[in-house]
């Protein structure tokens, strides 16, 4: 059966309406973002940055000769230990941050995507209607990922602008994001959030209740937020950091895609209906 | 786009093609024969054919050898206690479930393969109302508008559903502010938006207040003498007294008798009856010797006379009078819905019974939803 993207933009955007109106739940997530990517460093840069080059720093810089001699490159000599010591936390060390908010955020929205509907009853309007099962998926899934995908896009934008404020004028100029980030950001983190919506949205077809698929996700997506964490360090600090960040993506949208085609499959309208043989 | 069946076009059913089946119904009875009206219409004018359905959640049989057939422009109503399988007798119409066995065409098609064209020819009105309670009505009405293929600029729709039923001032509120009767005429309203064929209505009048019933009620008429047909649900008896062109009525996911309500008070009662009382009902016991008198049965402290034509009850009563008799009571009786249901339910056990099968018990109140699992 052909796809109806018609359709499917309209599951979308029905979706993003009903989370528009639901401050409930972006509020609080734009605090998380907001906590994330401005707050915490915001603080962490400015302390360091403006404390000095006292014998803790001086300590601190000192052990970034720990770092693969890429990413030592990449740090500005002439700087003060201070601003050393900030450059390498705003470019490698807060990297998870870029991970940590879409993951929550969009799996939050999605794990109750499909039980929502159930649990509301408005499933049953979905399962009559003339929607195909895989246009309900996709817009669902597209749904899910956009609000944790546009925070991130704009908590890394503030970030981006404050980073350069903050330790800019002391690191020789504007100097964030580097390559590596923007990789990061357009080629590693969109396949990883695929793959845990597609597994999240797996589990909010078959299980009973929000609050279960809530559960539920967040087993799902904490082992994938450690290894986007582990993945996304490394192919920052990594020598041929860009090259690793491209093979790393590659092999992350293979697995998401895979996912969400088998995903799209375990969406019945049975299931909508939370009917008993099928839910 | 399928063919539409009702211009005449030939529909590309199969009847090899019935979905084969596994459920292990056989506890429960067979269903019984289709009344010869229905059996004998051009395939054409049928727009729901339910055969032989059975349909199993796991181990629960939900349907069992149902058989439902809906003519084009009429008003079915299936009627039954909560359990009877009639929300899932929907919900294999429009194909949003696939049954185990038997043969299902809606418009002539199959809703399992040609399930989008069905379906949207279809309008839905579940047991409960099944609204976005966080987004305003006309939203509620514009996603069912896009789904249904009338573009995102549906004003005139829009409207035009909203003012049929009495909604279009409150569309720019939340629906989660809704009263449960709003939230119902929102819900009728969505699902005439498209304009669709076939209107698919489970317990309609869940929730509402009288008034809003029988509101509801005639806009389902009115839109039956528009020429669309009507599958209704209720467990309300009275509901569906005067409204229903055709009745089904189930019991366990099976149908146990369908026809219109004329033809099955004729199958149960087939002589007129009317009810005496005396001042001395025994005395009434002479009316059994008289001419045109079927039967005479006390029932309930009224006598119970069938006779072969009304027209002879005025007579009944002057030869009655003359026998010094002192009548307190002459009704002729027309037996309603709900005489007609128990009697149905009176004779399924009786036949389980001599069976020895198994059989569940009474239900006199027809209440409260959510039978389907």
């Amino acid at each position: 059966m052909s796809m109806n993207t018609g359709r499917m933009g309209t599951v979308m955007r029905t979706d993003l309406r009903q989370l528009w109106q639901s401050k409930d739940f972006w509020v609080p997530m734009s605090g998380l973002g907001l906590v994330f990517f401005i707050v915490v460093p915001a603080v962490l840069l400015s302390v360091i940055n403006n404390i000095g080059s006292n014998g803790a720093i001086k300590q601190v810089s000192q052990a970034l000769q720990l770092l693969p001699q890429a990413a030592q490159q990449a740090v500005p000599h002439h700087a003060t230990a201070g601003t050393k010591v900030s450059y390498v936390l705003a470019v490698y060390l807060l990297a998870p941050i870029a991970v940590i908010v879409p993951l929550t955020i969009s799996t939050a929205v999605g794990s109750s995507s499909i039980v929502g509907e159930r649990e509301r009853g408005t499933g049953e309007f979905l399962a009559h209607s003339p929607a195909g099962v895989q246009e309900i998926y996709l817009g669902k899934l597209i749904a899910s990922l956009i609000p944790g995908y546009v925070t991130t896009v704009v908590g890394f934008g503030l970030y981006s602008l404050m980073v350069n404020l903050i330790v800019g004028p002391k690191a020789g100029g504007w100097f964030f994001p580097t390559p590596s980030w923007w990789l990061l950001i357009l080629w590693v983190l969109p396949p990883f959030l695929l793959i845990a919506l597609s597994l999240v949205l797996r589990l909010s077809a078959r299980v009973k209740s929000t609050a279960a698929a809530q559960q539920a996700a967040g087993l799902v997506t904490f082992p994938l937020i450690l290894i986007a964490y582990a993945q996304s360090t490394g192919a920052l600090l990594g020598g041929g950091a860009v090259a690793l960040s491209l093979v790393l993506g590659a092999v992350a949208w293979a697995i998401g895609l895979a996912l969400l085609v088998s995903g799209m499959r375990s969406l019945t309208r049975g299931r909508l209906l939370g009917v008993a043989s099928e839910a | 786009m399928i063919p539409d069946v009702a211009t005449g076009s030939s529909a590309p059913t199969d009847p090899d093609e019935e979905v084969a089946g596994t459920g292990d119904l056989g506890a429960l009875p067979t269903t019984q024969p289709a009344p010869a009206a229905v059996e004998s219409l051009d395939p054409s004018a049928l727009v729901v054919e339910v055969r032989d359905v059975s349909k199993s959640f796991g181990r629960v049989p939900a349907l069992s050898h149902l058989t439902i057939l809906a003519p084009k422009g009429r008003i079915t109503v299936l009627l039954g206690p909560n359990g009877a399988g009639k929300t899932t007798a929907i919900r294999v119409v429009t194909g949003a479930l696939t049954p185990d066995r038997g043969r299902v065409r809606t418009f002539g098609y199959d809703p399992d393969r040609f399930g989008e064209d069905v379906r949207r020819r279809c309008g839905v009105v579940s047991a409960k109302p099944a609204l976005y309670d966080r987004l305003s009505g006309w939203d509620n009405l514009q996603y069912s508008a896009e789904l249904y293929g009338l573009g995102r600029n549906a004003v005139k729709p829009i409207r035009e559903a909203a003012a049929r039923f009495g909604i279009l001032d409150a569309l720019d509120q939340r629906v989660g502010g809704f009263s449960t009767g709003m939230k119902t005429r929102l819900a009728l309203a969505r699902s005439v938006l498209h304009d669709p064929e076939l209107l698919l209505f489970d317990e309609p009048t869940s929730g509402l207040d009288p008034e809003s019933s029988h509101a509801v009620l005639e806009l389902i008429r009115e839109m039956t003498a528009d020429g669309h047909t009507v599958v209704m649900c209720t467990h309300l008896l009275i509901e569906a007294e005067g409204l229903a062109d055709q009745i089904v009525v189930l019991e366990n996911g099976t149908d146990l008798i369908h026809g219109t309500q004329d033809e099955l008070t004729r199958r149960y009662w087939p002589a007129n009856l009317v009810h005496f009382d005396a001042e001395d009902p025994a005395q009434l016991d002479m009316l059994s010797r008289m001419e045109g008198v079927v039967a005479v049965e006390r029932v309930d402290d009224v006598t119970e006379v069938q006779l072969d034509d009304l027209a002879r009850v005025p007579d009944l009563v002057a030869r009655l009078s003359a026998a010094g008799v002192r009548l307190t009571r002459v009704d002729p009786h027309n037996p309603s819905l709900e005489d007609l249901y128990f009697a149905i339910r009176r004779e399924r056990r009786g036949d389980a019974a001599a069976a020895g099968g198994v059989y569940f018990p009474e239900v006199h109140h027809l209440s409260g939803n959510g039978g389907t699992p």
